[in-house]
């Protein structure tokens, strides 16, 4: 969990040192590509054609971090995010939007009160497709993301699961080690020569420097040693299976919010693939003696496959370019690398582009954020398109079937 | 007894208690599966499915109760009272020591956006529904509706980017004396995004009058643009305003485009050259903040979204209402 928020306030990391070698690393390549910045001033229209086209998209820009330099700005956790909350959504709303479907469609009841019941679902669910998406965004932040405060707030949770905790501290040697602690409120007593981590894993012996002792001079030493009053920060490492009880800023919350927003959309197209389906084939199985279940399972549903295949991408496509709804679940945050399991903090593609093209420009500079958010943009539809090309290539399927 | 004078009686009341105790022949050596099991899975599967369906009451349900339960909290605020919210002139919730939450700015930035974008969307939609629907050769109108649907998938921010980088400039180009974040842009986009929502809910009513009445002018000697104009529109009038509805009900609800394009100051303004702030921009702007902080700007989000819950609502509510009287006047 190595999130820095943009605004440069401090979250409870300081760079680490996996994250400096990548970033120097990084600028050693760039280094390569692109000429120093002193020198980009100097270039010519035309160089500085070719060194936007170089800086746009390839295969780094989708794999490295989003960075406070524009040339160095990558899509990568972003990308990750945005199929992690995809995928997760899309477990939530096929079940429940097929089922509300096929009871909808396919149980019409013959009593009088209950067929203006199912016509009330029916107003209901048109009607919930009409509601905006930022609304559904107030509900799962209010509903799964803090749970009305009920548990206690997402940073302190009531119910937690598969988490540790580490004490971080800086020595005096500006290293960054951790001290494992029990409990998110316990403050480890520092003794001379208790073990700690490095970043890295390594175990090291910490030297603590009391009031009276003398200071060390050394390296080797400096980089071990704490002072005794030294402060540090909670660091919590989850592991893959982790569950807290408010989801708070969650890839799971997220997920959920964003089935909420396209459940009635998936409702709807499923209905209509399913209204698609001949009475005549219905009928068939009817007059084979299956009972109403298995005329759907065995009959309708696999009739109505292709067309549900292609409402639920389509859904999936709005899925991922919803924005509104996860901006008030997450907020605006800045991670280094795309989520590791469901209570990650996480951040979208299209979060990503709103942030990016918000930033001021810098008419100096030939590139700016506005390039970096018009790469994303570029990614963003490539994905869309393809999620699209598929669907339609399933309509067609469904369409020759029926015919 | 009265009619046992009926002849044979005795034997065939023997008969009938034999058949109602037992099988005929016929079937009496095979055994049979119990039916329990598959009609308890009927019902097992249909009360699951049912669940499924009352999930969808649930989240409505939940929406209303949330919404006006934190309204209250917010009103119970010292702060904040329901006279000043509803009839304040001045919003500005982070701004000074004296917050000040009057709903009208909010509300008069939203309309700014939603007339621009209807003032684009609806001849350009009505335009294209047109033609698709009664000048478009087949082959044509099965090239440009998946275009359209294209244009409806497209996402949100992509569209409050083009504003941004497309649209704004553009204006300044032509000379208009626009601020770098306008409500003419984002209206602009917004109609953009509107555009297909409109074009094809209007095109579906277009193509649902039926073909005798084009036939019957066609038959009085009018020509194809008095037949669509004179005809073919009015007829499916009730169709076109139920389009016009939802895409406005849509329009209001724009958040991304109006946070990115519009800018985020509140002011009761009809300039659309100046920036403004829309009820979802300022739901928009406070989620950027940290929403952990239980204070009254974050309750002020849920009295807002409560007021655009109820006029999105009732526009849909509406739409709905006219599209389902119209599909029953022609069948």
């Amino acid at each position: 969990m190595l999130s820095i928020f943009y605004q440069g306030l401090p979250a409870f990391n300081p760079p680490q040192d996996d994250i400096v070698a990548e970033l120097s690393e990084i600028e050693s390549k760039l280094a390569d590509v692109v000429p120093d910045s002193s020198e980009a001033r100097a270039l010519t229209a035309r160089e500085e054609e070719l060194q936007k086209l170089q800086a746009t998209i390839n295969k780094s820009f989708l794999s490295k971090p989003p960075a406070p330099g524009s040339r160095e700005a990558g899509i990568g956790p972003a990308l990750m995010g945005s199929i992690w909350v995809c995928v997760g959504c899309s477990v939530f709303f096929l079940p429940l939007g097929v089922g509300t479907a096929v009871f909808l469609e396919e149980f019409k009841p013959r009593n009088k009160f209950l067929r203006w019941l199912s016509d009330m679902l029916q107003l209901n669910i048109s009607n919930l497709a009409g509601v905006p998406s930022i609304v559904y965004g107030i509900l799962g932040m209010t509903v799964f993301a803090t749970m009305f405060g009920l548990f206690g707030s997402p940073n302190d949770p009531f119910f937690e699961l598969g988490t540790k905790f580490k004490r971080q501290y800086v020595t005096e040697g500006m290293q960054v080690v951790f001290v494992p602690v029990s409990e998110r409120d316990e403050v480890p007593t520092l003794s001379n020569g208790m073990t700690a981590l490095k970043s890295d894993g390594t175990e090291v012996k910490l030297n603590i420097i009391g009031d009276d002792d003398e200071f060390p001079e050394d390296d080797e030493t400096l980089n071990v040693s704490l002072l005794s009053d030294s402060e540090g920060g909670v660091v919590a490492e989850n592991a893959w299976y982790s569950f807290r009880l408010p989801f708070g800023r969650s890839v799971l919350a997220a997920s959920m919010t964003l089935m909420l927003v396209i459940l009635p959309v998936v409702i709807i197209s499923t209905q209509e693939a399913l209204r698609a389906v001949p009475t005549s084939l219905r009928q068939g199985a009817q007059g084979l003696g299956c009972t109403p279940w298995q005329t759907v399972r065995n009959v309708t549903l696999p009739a109505a496959i292709p067309g549900i295949m292609t409402g639920c991408i389509l859904s999936m496509s709005r899925a991922i370019g919803e924005a509104a709804p996860i901006l008030m679940i997450s907020g605006i945050v800045a991670i280094s690398m795309g989520p590791q399991h469901l209570m990650d903090d996480f951040s979208i593609l299209p979060l990503q582009i709103f942030y990016w093209a918000g930033q001021p420009v810098n008419e100096a500079d030939p590139h700016n954020f506005q390039h970096v958010a018009a790469g994303a943009i570029i990614v963003l539809l490539l994905v869309l398109f393809a999620f699209n090309s598929v669907a339609i290539l399933l309509r067609q399927i469904a369409q020759k079937q029926l015919s | 007894m009265f009619w046992s004078f009926i002849p044979y009686q005795d034997e065939l009341m023997a008969t009938a208690d034999n058949t109602a105790n037992q099988k005929p022949v016929c079937l009496q050596r095979r055994e049979f599966r119990s039916l329990a099991a598959t009609r308890f899975r009927e019902w097992f599967i249909l009360a699951a499915l049912a669940c499924c369906t009352l999930f969808t009451v649930l989240i409505t349900v939940t929406i209303v109760c949330l919404l006006v339960g934190q309204t209250f909290q917010f009103f119970s605020m010292p702060e904040t009272s329901i006279t000043d919210f509803l009839f304040g002139l001045k919003w500005s919730p982070t701004l000074g020591n004296e917050k000040l939450f009057g709903i009208w700015p909010l509300i008069c930035g939203t309309m700014l956006v939603t007339v621009i974008a209807m003032l684009v969307a609806l001849p350009l939609g009505l335009v294209t529904a047109i033609y698709l629907s009664e000048y478009a050769p087949q082959r044509l109108r099965n090239v440009l509706k998946p275009i359209l649907e294209l244009l409806a998938g497209i996402p949100t921010v992509v569209y409050g980017f083009f504003a941004l980088v497309v649209i704004t400039p553009a204006l300044q180009a032509v000379g208009l004396q626009v601020d770098f974040y306008n409500a003419i842009s984002a209206g602009i986009a917004v109609g953009i995004l509107c555009l297909p929502t409109v074009a094809s809910l209007s095109e579906d009513a277009l193509r649902a009058v039926p073909r005798r009445l084009r036939e019957a002018a066609y038959g009085l000697g009018g020509t194809k643009f008095d037949v669509s104009l004179k005809v073919v529109v009015p007829a499916a009038l009730s169709g076109i305003i139920s389009a016009f509805l939802l895409a406005a009900a849509r329009a209001i609800g724009e958040t991304m485009i109006v946070a990115m394009a519009a800018g985020a100051l509140a002011k009761l303004t009809f300039d659309p050259r100046q920036q403004i702030q829309t009820m979802t921009g300022h739901m928009a702007s406070t989620a950027t903040g940290d929403i952990s902080n239980f204070d009254v700007r974050y309750y002020s989000i849920y009295a807002v979204a409560l007021v655009l819950f109820f006029i999105t609502l009732s526009l849909t509510v509406i739409g709905n209402i006219v599209r389902r009287r119209f599909q029953e006047a022609y069948d």
